[in-house]
């Protein structure tokens, strides 16, 4: 039922520039589908942690935005895939407070609490493909640590 | 995909289905009209049941004709779900559940199967079920279809009604200048807290409130999850520069609470008039209470 | 009052000193490297000037993440280190509700409603003592 509605658009992530392409991209495509402020706002966050890691921890990389859903839910998805090191290990990455790059180490974590669906594909040494997906008037999902 | 096989060649059972929908149509749809699950519907007359079963077998005859029966996306189902969707509009306007429209929709087959087999009578046994193949993976998917539709169509409903319950249980009240109130009545699941803390930093912003009250009376029960959304329109609301109170603790929901281990940072009251005084004095307005001699 | 000392060079934002606070307004979208450069320029400014207070008005701000969450709490701490307060005026719902949602609830920081809220939290709060006696303005 959920089928691919097509790439929207295909972002370079190469410098601190592109962030904001990428943030300002996210923000007009979210709006276009119909979110609500507050879930646009937790997209486009969501979006600027993911490009910043792109950028600073696989060398930069580019993002696919695609809309996705069918006659019931509409959403967007997004795609941030980069040719890095890859990351080793994931479970530690994914938790709150480790950091690599000197950040607050809420970069993954954080991302991953502000969407519905979140899926990454990475091995060291072979790049990394975080994918994200938000759904119009979902209620955001409970934490799982709760 | 051309409209008729070219001379000299066969055609495939699926376009043979597709042929024999399209002139048998008529019969199909009279017979359809005629099941008796009709006459419990005193709502439908005869007439709109047969153009109902006309738009179906047109429908049915395109999804054949485009090769795509087993596929619930395919073109033509898009007619079949309008069809569907005035025939559960009308339906449920009589009073009936939706479970009417899939039971009227599997009403279809078993005349358009005699029918197909009526019609092949003379062709070889291989070919005959070739074509009832074909025509019952047809209809296979159209009973698919129907599922979907009727899925979707309460899905929308539900969320519907769940968006409007909610707001409708969020009011938030300005107790005084500068301070607001949210009383929280039922269970706050992710979905109503949701709409809780926006409503409330909503008004936060609005009034100038610097001091907003979410008073718990009405919560049946505290577990860490609905501790867990509570601190988070309390840090929500300090991020914007208020400060929460959580008022209405009942003793035997500050034992859960003691019991759980949770960890409420937040100021707390029992009351919400407790609360109420408190932010009061935090804003320089002190209630004196006038003592009896006065009055 | 109208003491203002704003630095429009590209790459900086406006750093704007009114008596004893300096008053930076972030609006829209901002560079990584703007932010970072905020957060120098801020720390020279303070230790030159020696005011005792800094409003950061975000009620033009549609977002904040990690990063400029990360410059905001650092921007605090190191004014805290010279002897002046910090406070964040005019965080929309949305960006708050995102923050907490992100796990940055940003503890050190002291916020206000609006920039006037937050002056006058400012004013009602006591000096910053330091040891070290009275403070010395630099030439």
């Amino acid at each position: 039922m959920h089928t691919a509605a097509g790439v929207e658009a295909c972002l370079p992530i190469r410098s601190d520039m592109d962030l904001v392409w990428v943030r300002q991209h996210v923000r007009q495509a979210a709006a276009r589908l119909g979110f609500g402020l507050v879930d646009q706002t937790k997209l486009i966050t969501a979006a600027s942690e993911l490009a910043r890691n792109t950028l600073v921890h696989g060398g930069g990389g580019q993002m696919e935005a695609t809309r996705v859903g069918g006659a019931g839910a509409q959403g967007l998805r997004l795609a941030f895939t980069d040719e890095g090191p890859g990351i080793a290990d994931l479970d530690l990455a994914l938790s709150d407070g480790y950091t690599s790059g000197g950040g607050l180490g809420m970069g993954l974590s954080g991302a991953r609490r502000l969407v519905h669906d979140f899926d990454i594909d990475t091995r060291p040494g072979s790049g990394t493909t975080v994918r994200v997906t938000c759904w119009v008037g979902r209620p955001p999902r409970p934490r799982e640590e709760a | 995909m051309p409209e008729h096989e070219a001379d000299g060649q066969l055609a495939t059972p699926t376009h043979e289905v597709r042929d024999f929908l399209h002139s048998r149509r008529e019969q199909i749809a009279q017979r359809w009209a005629d099941e008796p699950l009709f006459r419990t519907v005193f709502t439908v007359s005869r007439d709109e049941a047969v153009e109902a079963g006309k738009v179906i077998v047109d429908a049915l005859a395109q999804v054949a004709d485009s090769d795509q029966v087993e596929d619930p996306d395919a073109a033509g189902f898009s007619e079949v779900r309008e069809q569907l969707a005035r025939m559960g509009a009308a339906r449920s306007r009589a009073g009936l559940s939706n479970t009417q429209v899939s039971s009227e929709l599997a009403a279809l087959r078993p005349p358009v199967e005699n029918l197909l087999a009526a019609d092949l009578e003379q062709a070889s046994p291989e070919h005959l079920r070739a074509c009832s193949t074909a025509l019952t993976v047809l209809m296979g998917t159209l009973r698919l279809v129907a599922m979907q539709s009727a899925l979707s169509e309460w899905q929308a409903l539900s969320d519907r009604q769940r968006l409007q319950l909610m707001e409708v249980a969020t009011p938030v009240i300005r107790l005084w200048d500068g301070i607001v109130a949210v009383p929280l009545i039922g269970t706050l699941d992710s979905a109503r807290s949701q709409i809780v803390m926006e409503t409330l930093l909503n008004a936060v912003v609005e009034q100038h409130a610097r001091f907003a009250i979410l008073d718990i009376t009405g919560v049946p029960t505290v577990d860490s999850l609905v501790a867990q959304h509570l601190m988070k329109t309390v840090a929500a609301a300090r991020l914007m520069g208020a400060e929460c109170i959580v008022s209405g603790i009942r003793p035997a929901i500050a034992q859960t609470i003691v019991h759980l281990g949770l960890d409420l940072d937040v100021i707390t009251r029992a009351s919400l008039s407790d609360a109420l005084g408190y932010a009061l004095h935090q804003l320089g307005a002190d209630i004196v209470n006038p003592g009896a001699g006065q009055r | 009052m109208n003491d203002a000392s704003s630095r429009p060079v590209t790459g900086h934002v406006p750093v704007l000193r009114l008596g004893d606070v300096l008053l930076v307004t972030l609006q829209g979208d901002l560079h990584d490297s703007t932010a970072q450069q905020l957060q120098q320029d801020l720390a020279e400014t303070i230790s030159r000037t020696g005011v005792r207070g800094v409003l950061i008005d975000i009620s033009g701000v549609e977002i904040v993440d990690s990063f400029l969450g990360r410059v905001l709490a650092e921007i605090a701490a190191q004014a805290k280190l010279l002897a002046a307060r910090t406070v964040v005026a005019g965080m929309r719902p949305a960006v708050a509700i995102t923050l907490v949602e992100l796990g940055l609830t940003l503890p050190g920081l002291s916020t206000a409603l609006s920039t006037e809220a937050g002056m006058e939290l400012l004013a009602r709060q006591a000096p910053v003592t330091r040891p070290g006696g009275p403070r010395q303005e630099r030439p």
